[in-house]
């Protein structure tokens, strides 16, 4: 296959001008434009911080310990997702696969998390996306954190399917896998800032306007 | 732009050659150590009330550091064309830098 | 062949609607997003010529109030969306390509896709006059006129949903293009010998991909707000309106240099042609379009000097909006340093371009005047406001685009546009653009505010909006000229040749129309300006007519293009029907009371379910049938 120079497959093995793959460029450029995406989100997030007039507040709702366990679980993903990368291109399919599989797994046990506090701060807290500024806020940026994550799932379970045919992923092709890695690493990197300016300022006791204790 | 550099024509650069220079699974586990310690270390350190205040910057420190470990290890920008950096990191910049005009727009950081 | 699971047969069109649904060429592209944004910027002409029909006289009844608000809604709306940026876009397209030395775009089915997302966009805002609830909350929609409280119905839903769907095509679009201008330049060709046009290209689409998603953010939440009833610009709840303010217009600044830098990169292009010397400083050009650019983030709040945000911020965002003035006014110096001493011929295209340089720096200067926060407190929601952008948006970008269409029309079509009626165009534009734009500057000064639908005679108000009326009726005759240049010429101009203005950049070395395939052979490039150089060498080396490449049409047969394909074309279309059908998604009643439409909720689920479906067909569909390793762009 690699003899069949004279139908350059355009747009993708071809020479490009700065001999970098099309495809890895656009996705380092979407990245770039995805950083906008979650920082206005996170910027509303943080104008609207302690101006909520009434309903739950972070203090009243995170428990830190059990996000601090989904946030362990989605940074253990980008170990997994990178071994699987780091297998593919050393040629080892099975390998690839176990530890795809368990990237995926780990993705939809944070989706899991999420869901189960989502519904644990509606119930308990009586927080909604309707209560308060806070409610609106948060689940916002982090309904759309959890919607990148879903589709990361969906992305990395197609390329899984897909490796059982044959040729479907092989070592040559290894950027398919790469774009959604770099993908996933993302959304674990929004996560990393996302757990730390949400959930730790959030219910940081000397943090101003907050309440005076930690409720823990 | 922040990437001027002067244009390469290489003649063809297979997908794999690019990736040389990537880390072993070991230094990936090392790093996912790291990762671990610096996301216990957070933690840990958000109980300890005495340090009031000084507790905005520790913890701003640490998860840079979390970024930064991802991005370059497992994101490969270390080891990656310099044109990648330079896409992902101008909009990281104009993304920090309308979060911070916005705070202070809306008196966060003066009273 | 391998069989490639998923893939049905391609589509092998070469004539007929299908072929135009299914093309990859971004020349076809380029077609297809010139004439429909002509068409969106005729529909929004009208909407303008209406608003000046009733601000004729006092007091007229032609049209009421209601109708007005929807009027310069969609008049904006309209021009700004589907006229200026989609007709920048068509140059992206045509032009880019060609002047690089490539023979199509880094991601040809993704561009498909942007073409007819944007046009998915632009139907849901244009139809929403057919179902009688077109928006009418101004182009920038401010809080709380948009919230659901003062604005019930369904108008807003549509600006929202046209705008995020047109916000996809314009995202998928620029990251295309930044990757077509990095990688698929011809050996030689550095960024610094890179034609101007395709530098301010590269710049807007960077700008255009940090930009937007500010915006798609902020009517997120809007629609978030009106839909489920969040709190994003809830003043009960202790939400700050003017946040919407702040994300409008960190999106809205850049947008305007989104909207002007490739105007400039295309009267850069055509001044040096017609002076026949190179661009004066070449490198400062490029530099002033990159710092405008970056500078574009820092001077948003001098839309908001009457807000209230206080002496501090109200002095930054004065003196870093006076700053940006500094690399425009190198552009408008340079634009005259090539002109200096040069052997000029006023062609169609010169004419525009020089009218570009003219009313932008009218535009400009009253700019200026906004710059200066206590000045601005005169000038803020009055016609002085209107007078200034349409300097810079109608005797700016629009003379520049059409400068751009009379200049490459030659090389689009093979034919030569009619050189007498682009005169008279030209003419009829320059002083109908004055006497309907240049009079507002004075009733605005005298304290008329836009977006009134009527006004008391006696004002001092009265002459001189019958004279940008009669301006306005100028300009509607001038584009009548127009529209019969373009469509006769097209079919029965001249034969063009495939270098008529001895052009300097690589699309003129090339025959016109340009072959499906752009370049028999990639050129490589020696100079800045290389055509122009390359035809020097030519000369030197052998005293023979040179005649631009590619005269033989059968040496192109062995490349091997990317074939046509359905996908693109069927997710856009998932996309138009899943947002018409998040429009309608919740009714609410007057009490407030949010009712789910199921009917609603099953035309957007299945428009995301084709959508989705047909993402999944692009991927596995391989660039070109024969070849067995097929891409996976998920994106």
């Amino acid at each position: 296959m690699a003899n069949a120079t004279a139908a350059v497959t355009h747009g993708e093995h071809e020479p490009t001008t700065t001999g970098l793959d099309h495809r890895k460029l656009l996705m380092w450029a979407f990245l770039g434009s995805d950083c906008m995406f979650f920082g206005t989100l996170i910027a509303t997030y943080l104008v609207y911080k302690n101006k909520s007039i009434e309903g739950a507040l972070p203090i009243d709702v995170f428990d830190i310990p059990v996000t601090s366990v989904s946030t362990f679980v989605l940074l253990m993903s980008s170990m997994s997702m990178v071994m699987a990368y780091a297998w593919l291109t050393r040629g080892n399919l099975k390998a690839f696969r176990i530890w795809l599989a368990s990237t995926a797994i780990m993705g939809a046990t944070f989706l899991a998390f999420q869901m189960f506090e989502f519904r644990d701060f509606a119930v308990h807290g009586q927080l909604t996306p309707r209560t308060n500024l806070f409610g609106s806020t948060f689940f916002t940026l982090t309904g759309f954190h959890g919607a990148h994550v879903t589709l990361g799932v969906v992305w990395l379970l197609s390329i899984l399917f897909h490796s059982f045919r044959k040729g479907g992923v092989t070592p040559e092709k290894n950027l398919d896998v790469d774009l959604a890695a770099l993908y996933w690493h993302f959304v674990d990197i929004v996560w990393i800032v996302i757990f730390t300016v949400v959930y730790l300022f959030g219910v940081f006791e000397g943090f101003p306007g907050a309440a005076v204790s930690t409720g823990h | 732009m922040s990437q001027q550099e002067e244009t390469r024509v290489e003649e063809s650069q297979d997908a794999h050659s690019v990736h040389t220079g990537h880390p072993t699974p070991a230094t990936y586990f090392k790093v996912a150590m790291a990762l671990s310690i610096l996301t216990a270390i957070e933690v840990g350190i958000f109980y300890i009330t005495a340090l009031s205040y000084a507790i905005i910057p520790i913890l701003a420190i640490l998860s840079i550091g979390k970024f930064a470990l991802v991005v370059m290890y497992y994101m490969h920008l270390k080891f990656d064309h310099p044109i990648f950096s330079g896409m992902f990191f101008f909009g990281m910049f104009v993304a920090t830098g309308v979060i911070f005009a916005l705070m202070a727009l809306f008196s966060w950081f003066l009273i | 062949m391998t069989t490639i699971p998923l893939a049905i047969p391609r589509p092998v069109h070469p004539t007929g609607i299908w072929s135009w649904i299914t093309t990859i060429d971004h020349k076809r592209i380029g077609i297809l997003y010139g004439v429909t944004a002509f068409l969106m910027f005729f529909s929004g002409g009208i909407e303008a010529l209406l608003i000046r029909i009733q601000l004729a006289r006092p007091e007229q009844n032609l049209i009421t109030p209601e109708i007005f608000n929807q009027l310069f809604t969609m008049h904006a709306t309209t021009m700004i969306f589907l006229g200026v940026m989609p007709l920048s876009a068509a140059f992206f397209n045509f032009v880019v390509p060609l002047q690089i030395g490539a023979r199509d775009v880094a991601f040809p089915r993704l561009n498909a896709f942007s073409y007819w997302t944007f046009l998915g966009g632009a139907l849901i805002l244009k139809m929403s006059w057919l179902t009688g609830s077109a928006p009418n909350g101004g182009w920038f929609g401010y809080s709380p006129l948009t919230g659901i409280t003062y604005n019930p119905g369904h108008g807003i839903d549509v600006w929202i949903l046209s705008l995020q769907v047109l916000g996809i095509a314009s995202l998928a679009a620029s990251f295309n293009f930044i990757v077509t201008i990095l990688n698929m330049r011809a050996p030689g060709m550095g960024l610094m010998r890179m034609p101007l046009f395709t530098w301010m290209t590269l710049v807007t689409a960077i700008l255009l991909v940090l930009a937007f998603p500010v915006i798609t953010v902020a009517l997120i939440e809007l629609f978030f707000d009106r839909a489920f009833g969040m709190n994003f610009f809830n003043v009960a709840a202790g939400a700050n309106a003017v946040l919407w303010q702040h994300l409008f217009w960190v999106f809205g600044h850049p947008e305007v240099y989104i909207l002007i830098l490739p105007a400039m990169g295309i009267v850069s292009d055509i001044i040096p042609v017609f002076s026949r010397k190179p661009l004066f400083g070449y490198g400062t050009v490029v530099l002033a379009g990159v710092i405008i650019a970056f500078m574009g983030w820092m001077v948003w709040s001098h839309h908001m000097f009457t807000v209230g945000l206080g002496p501090v911020a109200n002095s930054v965002f004065a003196v870093t909006t006076m700053m940006i003035a500094v690399p425009t006014g190198i552009k408008v110096f340079n634009w005259m340093g090539t002109m200096w001493g040069g052997s000029l011929s006023f062609k169609t295209p010169m004419l525009f371009a020089l009218g570009f340089v003219t009313m932008f720096v009218i535009g400009g200067i009253s700019g200026v005047m906004h710059a200066i926060a206590p000045s601005d407190a005169q000038q803020q929601d009055t016609y002085f406001i209107v007078a200034h952008i349409h300097y810079v948006l109608f005797g700016g970008a629009i003379f520049a685009i059409l400068a751009g269409v009379y200049y490459w029309f030659p090389k689009l079509t093979g034919r030569m546009y009619d050189e007498k009626q682009g005169q008279m165009h030209f003419w009829l534009m320059f002083i109908g653009q004055n006497i309907t734009f240049f009079p507002m500057h004075f009733t605005g000064l005298n304290g008329m505010p836009r977006r009134i639908y009527s006004y008391y005679g006696g004002l001092g108000w009265d002459f001189w909006n019958l004279v940008s009326t009669l301006g306005a009726l100028i300009l509607a005759v001038g584009f009548l000229i127009f529209i019969y240049n373009m469509a006769k010429s097209w079919r029965k101009g001249e034969v063009a040749g495939s270098d008529p203005w001895d052009g300097r950049t690589l699309e003129w070395s090339i025959p016109s129309p340009p072959p499906e395939y752009n370049f028999v052979e990639i050129p490589h490039v020696e100079d800045r300006d290389d055509w122009w150089e390359e035809k020097q060498r030519r000369r030197e080396r052998r005293a023979v007519p040179v005649v631009a490449g590619g005269s033989d049409a059968d040496e192109g047969h062995d490349i091997h293009l990317p074939q046509p394909s359905y996908w693109p074309f069927f997710v856009s279309l998932g996309l138009f029907i899943g947002g018409m059908g998040l429009i309608y998604l919740m009714n609410v009643d007057a009490d407030g009371i949010r009712t789910l439409n199921w009917a609603a909720l099953t035309v957007t689920v299945a428009g995301l379910f084709m959508g989705v479906v047909s993402v999944y067909r692009w991927s596995f569909e391989p660039v070109n049938d024969p070849e067995p390793d097929g891409g996976h762009a998920a994106h």
